[in-house]
């Protein structure tokens, strides 16, 4: 049992440290500004799958760490992070329930709420200088959804099969 | 908060050299495909451009004991000699629409932020944080970015802001009739303290003065290659002027001193 709880701890942290590294990925620019936020992704599906595991300091830590990573203001994907885990932590009972569409749904606006959270503080630093395709990720970061939700279905099986 | 964005680039860090890995591994691997004929032509290449450059720097030391001399006659001080490192950029895409590079020097190496960065050809930018093991350096085109030029040819100074493009700065604060046209160099003129003077930025590619507005709309496009160098160069430069008084009047000093002592 300890030991499933470290194998599934570090089985979470991988998930983590792989979206993070396609986070900064080297794309080339005209693809870049489709990159979506995988780090928030893997959240979410651990958030949902297992919340009493993966939770806001869960969110809260990776967003430090993203924060570090993109160069960002500290501080500012931890805020959008463990806000977004919290709502999804709220809502995991009913959302278990939803047909897949829905889900996919309630992603988006949990993507451009994290999104909008990052509009706000963006613009209070340097006011009106993000073009509309700042907000392309939130599209890609919905259709990429059947994806994570996949793949990290095939992780979670396999740990459960262990 | 510094010290906390320190602490947490340790455990972040190494996922930057792993992203970059693969990039190294490809630039490896091409590199020991290319054949002995490939290398000897580069070689001569290379040899031939060092003996160049090599020429030009014998008339470079000349000059510049010719200028102390003559900043000498006008009473004024003369900052010279620069420190470098090369850093190596890692293939890391921090965010869009900002451009701000990695490369693998950090304080570790000594780096700290505001430091000016160039390459072979011009500047590139300036170390906007320095991290442990790595550090972001800000480039000349990102909208965020302006630094402070001079034309080569006549010495009028202005400001060139980043727009956001790799191949384009702006040139926004001089008046329609300005003394500057296509084709003109662009160098650093030290105002500002982040820049050492005289190192070319960009070159002049476009004027064009509308009647009804106050100011000319001029671009350039820059001198360094922003988007295909991997090695950059950091800069330290040596803030202490090189002393007017010649040497020996300083060593008399020194020795009046004793025997006053």
């Amino acid at each position: 049992m300890r030991l499933n709880n470290y194998v599934g701890f570090f089985r979470i942290t991988l998930t983590l440290v792989l979206a993070m590294c396609l986070r900064i990925a080297p794309w080339p620019p005209e693809i870049a500004i489709f990159n979506p936020d995988w780090v928030l992704l893997v959240l979410i599906y651990w958030s949902l799958v297992i919340p009493d595991r993966v939770g806001i300091f869960h969110a809260w830590i990776f967003g430090l760490l993203t924060d570090v990573l993109t160069g960002r203001l500290l501080g500012q994907y931890a805020l959008a992070y463990s806000l977004i885990i919290y709502i999804c932590l709220k809502l995991h009972k009913r959302l278990r329930q939803f047909p897949f569409l829905q889900q996919a749904l309630f992603i988006f606006f949990c993507l451009l709420l994290s999104q909008l959270l990052l509009f706000f503080i963006k613009n209070l630093q340097h006011p009106a200088q993000l073009k509309a395709s700042f907000w392309l990720p939130v599209f890609t970061g919905t259709l990429s959804w059947p994806l994570v939700y996949g793949l990290l279905g095939f992780v979670s099986l396999f740990r459960r099969i262990k | 908060m510094d010290g906390l964005r320190t602490t947490l680039s340790f455990f972040v860090d190494p996922l930057k050299y792993l992203v970059d890995l693969p990039t190294v591994l490809l630039g490896q691997i091409s590199d020991s495909a290319t054949t002995y004929r490939t290398l000897k032509s580069e070689n001569e290449s290379l040899r031939e451009e060092q003996l160049v450059h090599q020429t030009k720097l014998l008339k470079f030391a000349a000059l510049e004991k010719e200028n102390i001399r003559l900043r000498a006659l006008l009473e004024n001080s003369f900052k010279l000699g620069e420190q470098v490192l090369v850093a190596e950029l890692l293939s890391v895409n921090m965010a869009p629409y900002e451009h701000i590079v990695v490369v693998n020097k950090g304080t570790r190496f000594g780096v700290h932020s505001q430091q000016p960065v160039l390459d072979a050809n011009g500047v590139v930018g300036q170390v906007f944080r320095a991290l442990p093991f790595t550090s972001e350096i800000m480039l000349i085109t990102d909208p965020n970015h302006a630094i402070p030029v001079q034309v080569n040819r006549n010495g009028l100074l202005t400001i060139a802001v980043g727009s956001g493009q790799l191949n384009r700065l702006v040139l926004p604060f001089l008046p329609s009739n300005a003394d500057i046209r296509p084709g003109d160099l662009l160098i650093t003129s030290g105002l500002g303290g982040t820049f050492p003077q005289g190192y070319p930025v960009a070159v002049v590619d476009e004027f064009t003065s509308q009647p009804n507005k106050a100011f000319a709309t001029i671009t350039a496009t820059p001198k360094a290659m922003l988007d295909r160098n991997r090695e950059l160069m950091i800069v330290w430069s040596k803030s202490i002027p090189v002393p007017l008084i010649s040497k020996p009047v300083g060593n008399e000093a020194g020795s009046n001193n004793n025997e006053a002592k």
